[in-house]
């Protein structure tokens, strides 16, 4: 036995090492573009919390050679951006934005899509064409009949017109998406389920939706990223105007007005960053989780 | 518990294709009925008829005494059980159980009992937290059991529900349903491709082959398992019922003062009285060629029945199976092989057509294994001469039997 595993062992040390030399080109390119995405990030991170005039006059790798040096780090352009560059309240704004035109379009396509997967009615690829077709039209060609028809129905520099503008230009892709992975679930799951009693309207709630977790939770880190992220459509239809203004058109003013000021920019584009970096990392695991696993014969 | 009554029940697809027609079928309450046939028999597509899953094109379909053509699924108190189980993946085993109870709005202690006592009959009490995906394939196909049970529904409607099995489990799964069944004692309709589920299983057997547009109706017989195997309407049933199959020759009727001969192959079998009456009308069919099915199970070796003129097969060996307590022998007869469309549509069942059948007639004779065969040996087995069957090969029907 002892003979038998030592040369197991001695067997096994160059396989391994073998393995790590083939993975490890790949694992140099990923550790690499990691690194380039993540060192403007740092930069800006460890800039926003710098002074100032450390901030002008030395790059902000040269706070990280004596880091437990209390004095070089701030909140003040925190508080100042926050407060009386107004980015609190652009803060708030983007959620109000944010959250309601992310939840409407999700819970309007994913109807939607169980809808055109699974219910018989007549029209059904007809307009499910229709929704696809949609696809194709850039929102920039909108923007004007749809400004026109804001202002007729006192609309602009609303909540709810910005709502209802992002939901439109979200659902086609939104009933696509969802489209694809309903109409996947096996058909014999809505078979039984009928079968035990189920409605429509019961199939979507009790199992569409728990089993679409992972699509519904993809496509809502997409559609909350864009919206986020979006200056275009909060420019048109919201417009600056503190009371509505979004941090991006907040922090789009500040690099008009307070261009030299690289303290309270750095600060600016980390308050807009930070929720989209919380959601992805929150939401991330819904992305490789694979919740059908065992419905039929594994 | 409820009765199942078709009348001229058919269905056309969208694009014209007939699946199903002219099937006139009673379930009586209680009772195990077995839907077999080749796949493409419509025999799914009248379960999940039964089922509302499927939009009934013609006839009508009563569960009971009422009228279900236009009720949905959900108010037709039946309970499915899926081929591919169709457990819901999300929830655990007890709340796949008691998803049905729930949407019935019972009450809370009287789904909890009814649960356990399924879980309890089905042995899966310990799996009750589990999810699908952590369980066996057994184990899955007992939940979706017991989520048909819980119902306590008018009928069980089964879609092939051992199929996924490996074949031990399968023959274990098999014994057990019909122990449940002889305990519920609620109706059952099950669908199956394998002959012999539907033997073991079926109070009555209904057959079923494909439409064709020559013959627009499916049921080709229902009768118990014991009827099919010694009284098969047609060829179809003949061929289809009974592992090996049952040996077609082609062959000719002769009377002499000794007696009613069939003749085939240069060889004389001496037709029993018994087999002459169970063929109503055989006697006129004299120098008609019919086709002669002779089962694997009615021969024996000669050297253990003894002699018996005019009742014996000499033929060279090609196949010896043994499988311990008996011997499958396969010979050929120089003798055409019988062509008709009832074969053809068993041929094509296993994915081979008439050119597989070469210029021979192959037989296969069960002996038992206390004579020894070996490959290329000449044999003579003794048929029983009472179980011969007749069919007519121009309408495939048993001879005497009307039109």
């Amino acid at each position: 036995m002892t003979t038998s595993s030592k040369t197991l062992d001695v067997a096994s040390t160059p396989t391994k090492v073998q393995k790590w030399s083939q993975k490890a080109p790949v694992r140099i390119a990923v550790v690499l573009i990691a690194a380039m995405w993540s060192l403007p990030t740092l930069g800006l991170l460890i800039s926003s919390i710098r002074q100032p005039n450390d901030i002008a006059t030395s790059g902000w790798w040269t706070a990280l050679l004596h880091p437990f040096e209390a004095a070089q780090w701030t909140v003040t352009n925190y508080t100042d951006v926050l407060g009386a560059d107004g980015m609190f309240d652009a803060f708030v704004n983007s959620l109000i934005v944010t959250i309601p035109a992310t939840v409407i379009p999700i819970t309007l396509a994913a109807f939607a899509a169980y809808a055109f997967a699974w219910m018989k009615f007549p029209g059904r690829s007809f307009l499910f064409a229709m929704v696809v077709g949609l696809l194709v039209v850039p929102l920039q060609m909108t923007l004007v009949p749809l400004l026109q028809l804001y202002t007729d129905l006192e609309l602009t520099g609303t909540f709810l017109g910005v709502w209802l503008a992002h939901t439109g230009f979200g659902l086609p892709l939104a009933v696509y998406l969802l489209y694809n992975y309903i109409s996947q679930l096996p058909k014999d799951l809505f078979e039984s389920a009928h079968i035990d009693g189920a409605s429509h309207f019961t199939a979507f709630i009790r199992l569409v939706m728990p089993l679409s977790l992972p699509a519904l939770a993809s496509f809502a880190i997409f559609q909350f990223l864009w919206v986020w992220n979006d200056l275009l459509i909060a420019l048109v239809f919201l417009g600056t105007d503190s009371e509505v203004a979004v941090v991006t058109a907040q922090l789009n003013e500040l690099v008009g007005s307070r261009g030299e000021a690289w303290h309270i920019l750095t600060a600016g584009a980390f308050v807009t960053m930070i929720v989209p970096v919380v959601v992805f990392l929150g939401l991330q695991r819904f992305f490789v989780r694979g919740l059908l696993a065992g419905s039929v014969k594994g | 518990m409820a009765s199942i009554t078709m009348t001229k029940l058919g269905k056309i697809y969208p694009d014209g294709t007939r699946a199903v027609g002219d099937v006139d079928l009673e379930i009586v309450d209680g009772e195990f009925l077995v839907l077999v046939g080749p796949s493409g028999c419509g025999k799914s597509t009248i379960l999940r008829m039964i089922a509302g899953l499927e939009e009934i094109s013609e006839g009508e379909m009563y569960i009971g005494e009422t009228l279900v053509n236009d009720v949905q699924p959900k108010d037709r108190d039946i309970a499915m059980v899926f081929q591919n189980y169709a457990l819901y993946p999300h929830m655990t085993v007890y709340d796949n159980m008691a998803f049905g109870l729930k949407l019935r709005k019972m009450d809370k202690a009287d789904i909890d009992r009814r649960v356990k006592e399924a879980a309890a009959v089905l042995e899966i009490t310990e799996f009750l937290d589990r999810k699908p995906k952590a369980l066996s394939g057994g184990q899955r196909q007992r939940v979706a059991m017991g989520r048909a049970i819980v119902r306590e529904p008018k009928a069980f409607l089964m879609d092939e529900p051992l199929s996924n099995l490996d074949a031990k489990l399968r023959v274990q799964m098999r014994t057990e349903l019909s122990e449940l069944h002889h305990r519920l004692k609620t109706t059952t309709v099950y669908v199956t491709h394998d002959q012999i589920e539907a033997m073991t299983l079926g109070h009555r057997v209904a057959v079923l082959k494909p439409v064709t547009a020559a013959r627009p109706d499916n049921l080709s017989q229902v009768a118990s398992p014991g009827e099919l195997y010694s009284n098969p309407v047609n060829m179809f049933v003949a061929g289809f019922i009974g592992s090996p199959a049952m040996n077609m020759v082609n062959a000719t009727l002769e009377q002499d003062a000794t007696g009613l001969y069939a003749k085939f192959a240069g060889l004389r079998l001496l037709v029993d009285q018994v087999a002459i009456d169970r063929h109503p009308g055989l006697v006129e069919r004299l120098g008609e060629q019919l086709v002669l099915g002779i089962r694997p199970g009615n021969f024996e070796a000669e050297a253990i029945t003894g002699p018996a003129p005019d009742r014996t097969i000499t033929a060279t060996v090609t196949v010896a199976e043994m499988l311990g307590y008996e011997t499958f022998v396969h010979f050929e007869l120089e003798q055409p092989p019988v062509v008709t469309p009832d074969i053809e549509e068993l041929l094509a069942d296993t994915g081979a057509d008439v050119s597989s059948l070469g210029d021979t007639t192959k037989f296969t004779a069960r002996v038992t294994s206390d004579v020894p065969v070996s490959l290329g040996q000449e044999l003579t087995v003794t048929v029983d001469t009472t179980k011969l069957h007749f069919f007519d090969p121009a309408t495939g029907l048993r001879v005497g039997t009307a039109v």
